[in-house]
């Protein structure tokens, strides 16, 4: 995108005609109502999560041994001072569930980093070495691939055993496969590219080529994958929790939770219904606004998926 | 055709080789010391500890430790349980069953909704329904299904008494395991309501496990509508004077199938993955949950082996799919 947009700039006078890259991608990304709604939402929990210990009406753990299982204010019995109830030993809903947007954003964006990078470099060499180094490690991939990702993390979490470092590791190999595959298949496309030729006849070593060149004309369906996998990955690290393998109680992450509030499944819905709801509202805000980012970055793909 | 199935099973063989080493791998790399771990407990007498790890063969090279895991797959031996002392293959084809039965379940669910929505959905297009469809099946898509099925129980388990909470059959009744499938076990057994019984207890459990499929079969199934409807094929068959339904069931649909059963051969490592959470939730006796206890139990003969056949699984249906693909479609037979 950069190599064409420079282009354009020597040729006729830009500023007038054409809008910024990034004015132009907001603009159809703000046309999607769906995907503002989502960015909006993410907005907002992002400043939950960051400023957790100030927006949180009470600390995580501070357990108030006389308000056992309190309903939500608006319901009878509750009270005011505890806005979306109790849990089984009287700690704040209200202030877990903000809290948990911390673990489940630091979850997620650890594990698309930390999958991302090595994904684009392991693409990036498959792509440009298709006879020596593009086998071995597609392979390799296909080997991931052939595992349910939720069981891949589970054994990865069985072998190195739960907690929260490990639950971003699990979750980032197994998001790997997907780089490693977008990033060679768009590799492979722009090598065929003239301006490729371009510059390898001007000179450029394989390291400029990979970065400077090709990359930035790849990041397009990179960045779309690198959304969904950021809902997907929170969705399994809930997974994780409510299964007992992922971060440890009474660490306030969502999925954790969820796992505790199943025996009072038939006295209390509120602690069963708001930690759930709590990542089905992330999920599918991130997914708007992946769809958003999709339509936006890659108009090619909008009826694709 | 028969190169096609025959260049596709080449493939699939470094891919064993792959997992099997992936497997090999997943018991040696637990941290500390493999027989304290499974022993679970520390400091284990050092005669017993030497026997155990001869028993489980770790006293060797670690490539002479591969041949021998091969071989030993090789000949059909897939270890046994530390728990039970059950062959871990007896314990997987008991339970198997279970999990199909469950997996058909939640296929049938999210195949006729999902077919029915995004074609009505892609024929109405820009119509509440479809906006109604597109929407629900972008919720259903970002789901929790563990805590999905825990909504659906407090509502019609604990709330309504619709259905059971868990299991697959009351235990009112006695049904002899011929088959596995509840299902057809209850039908065989002439016990009064059993059938009705195993039914109710499927209903929730495939729902939940179906959720996500359906959401992805209705997208897909909306997408490739639309774009088989703008072909110039129906257009003629439009022009040529046949009935709406006649296009659309016999024309339409036949051609938009083809993305759409790519979409169910991949939405089987899903419905893995989805069993584990789905089994755990409403205890329901099949290979995720007993993936989960095993786990937990550091039984690692079953975790190791178990994760193997369910890798195969996954290989074998998604080969069964590839072929499926190139028989359908040409394009892709023909395509070096």
């Amino acid at each position: 995108m950069t190599t064409k947009a420079s282009l354009s700039t020597t040729a006729s006078e830009p500023t007038l005609y054409y809008p910024s890259p990034l004015r132009e991608f907001w603009t159809a990304f703000s046309r999607n109502k769906g995907a503002l709604a989502g960015f909006l939402y993410m907005l907002v929990l992002a400043f939950c999560a960051l400023f957790a210990p100030w927006v949180a009406p009470f600390d995580p753990s501070e357990q108030f041994r006389d308000n056992l299982l309190t309903p939500p204010a608006w319901l009878e019995g509750g009270t005011t001072q505890f806005l979306l109830g109790t849990d089984e030993v009287g700690r704040d809903m209200l202030s877990r569930l903000i809290h948990g947007a911390r673990l489940s954003l630091l979850i997620g964006l650890a594990s698309v980093v930390f999958s991302l990078i090595p994904g684009i470099l392991l693409g990036l060499l498959a792509g440009f070495s298709p006879t020596r180094l593009g086998p071995p490690i597609m392979r390799m991939m296909d080997v991931m691939l052939a595992l349910p990702s939720l069981l891949l993390a589970v054994a990865i979490v069985a072998i190195l055993g739960p907690g929260l470092i490990n639950t971003i590791f699990a979750i980032a190999i197994v998001s790997l496969p997907s780089y490693v595959r977008l990033t060679r298949a768009a590799v492979m496309t722009e090598l065929n590219r003239d301006y490729v030729t371009a510059s390898r006849i001007a000179g450029a070593g394989t390291l400029r080529l990979m970065f400077i060149s090709v990359l930035p004309n790849c990041m397009a369906p990179l960045i779309v994958q690198a959304t969904l996998s950021f809902s997907s990955a929170i969705l399994d690290a809930a997974a994780l929790g409510f299964l007992g393998l992922g971060v440890q109680p009474p660490t306030p992450e969502w999925g954790t939770m969820l796992a505790s509030a199943r025996d009072y499944i038939e006295r209390a819905w509120w602690v069963v219904s708001l930690p759930g709801l709590a990542i089905l509202l992330s999920v599918l805000a991130i997914n708007l606004m992946g769809d958003g980012l999709r339509d936006a970055l890659d108009p090619r793909l909008k009826n694709a998926a | 055709m028969l190169s096609f199935i025959a260049r596709r099973l080449a493939l699939l063989i470094p891919t064993f080789f792959g997992i099997t080493l992936l497997t090999f791998a997943l018991i040696r790399l637990i941290p500390g010391d493999p027989v304290e771990v499974m022993m679970g407990e520390r400091r284990v007498d050092p005669e017993l500890h030497a026997q155990a790890m001869e028993r489980l063969g770790l006293n060797k090279p670690l490539y002479q430790q591969y041949f021998d895991y091969i071989g030993q797959l090789a000949s059909g031996n897939l270890g046994e349980s530390l728990r039970t002392r059950t062959s871990v293959w007896n314990e997987f084809t008991t339970l198997f069953p279970a999990t199909l039965e469950l997996a058909f379940g939640a296929l049938i669910f999210a195949g006729t909704f999902g077919l029915l929505a995004g074609m009505i959905a892609a024929l109405k297009r820009g119509s509440l329904f479809d906006h109604g469809v597109m929407g629900i099946s972008l919720t259903g898509y970002s789901m929790p299904i563990f805590w999905w099925g825990l909504i659906l129980i407090m509502l019609f388990s604990v709330n309504l008494g619709w259905t059971p909470v868990s299991g697959r059959l009351d235990l009112l009744y006695d049904v002899p395991p011929v088959t596995g499938f509840m299902l057809i076990d209850t039908l065989l057994s002439e016990e009064e309501g059993a059938f009705l019984d195993a039914l109710r207890h499927l209903i929730l459990p495939a729902i939940v496990l179906g959720t996500i499929p359906l959401a992805v079969i209705a997208r897909m199934t909306r997408s490739a509508m639309l774009e088989v409807l703008r072909e110039d094929y129906v257009r003629t068959a439009r022009a040529k004077g046949l009935s709406p339904t006649r296009v659309v069931v016999v024309h339409a649909l036949r051609n938009a199938l083809i993305p759409v059963i790519t979409v169910f051969g991949l939405q089987v490592g899903t419905l893995l993955a989805g069993a584990v959470l789905t089994e755990t939730i409403f205890a329901w006796p099949g290979i995720g949950k007993w993936l989960i206890e095993s786990i937990g139990a550091r039984d690692y003969p079953v975790v190791q082996n178990g994760i193997l056949l369910v890798a195969c699984l996954v290989i074998l249906v998604n080969f069964t799919v590839d072929i499926l693909y190139g028989l359908i479609n040409p394009r892709i037979r023909h395509q070096r």
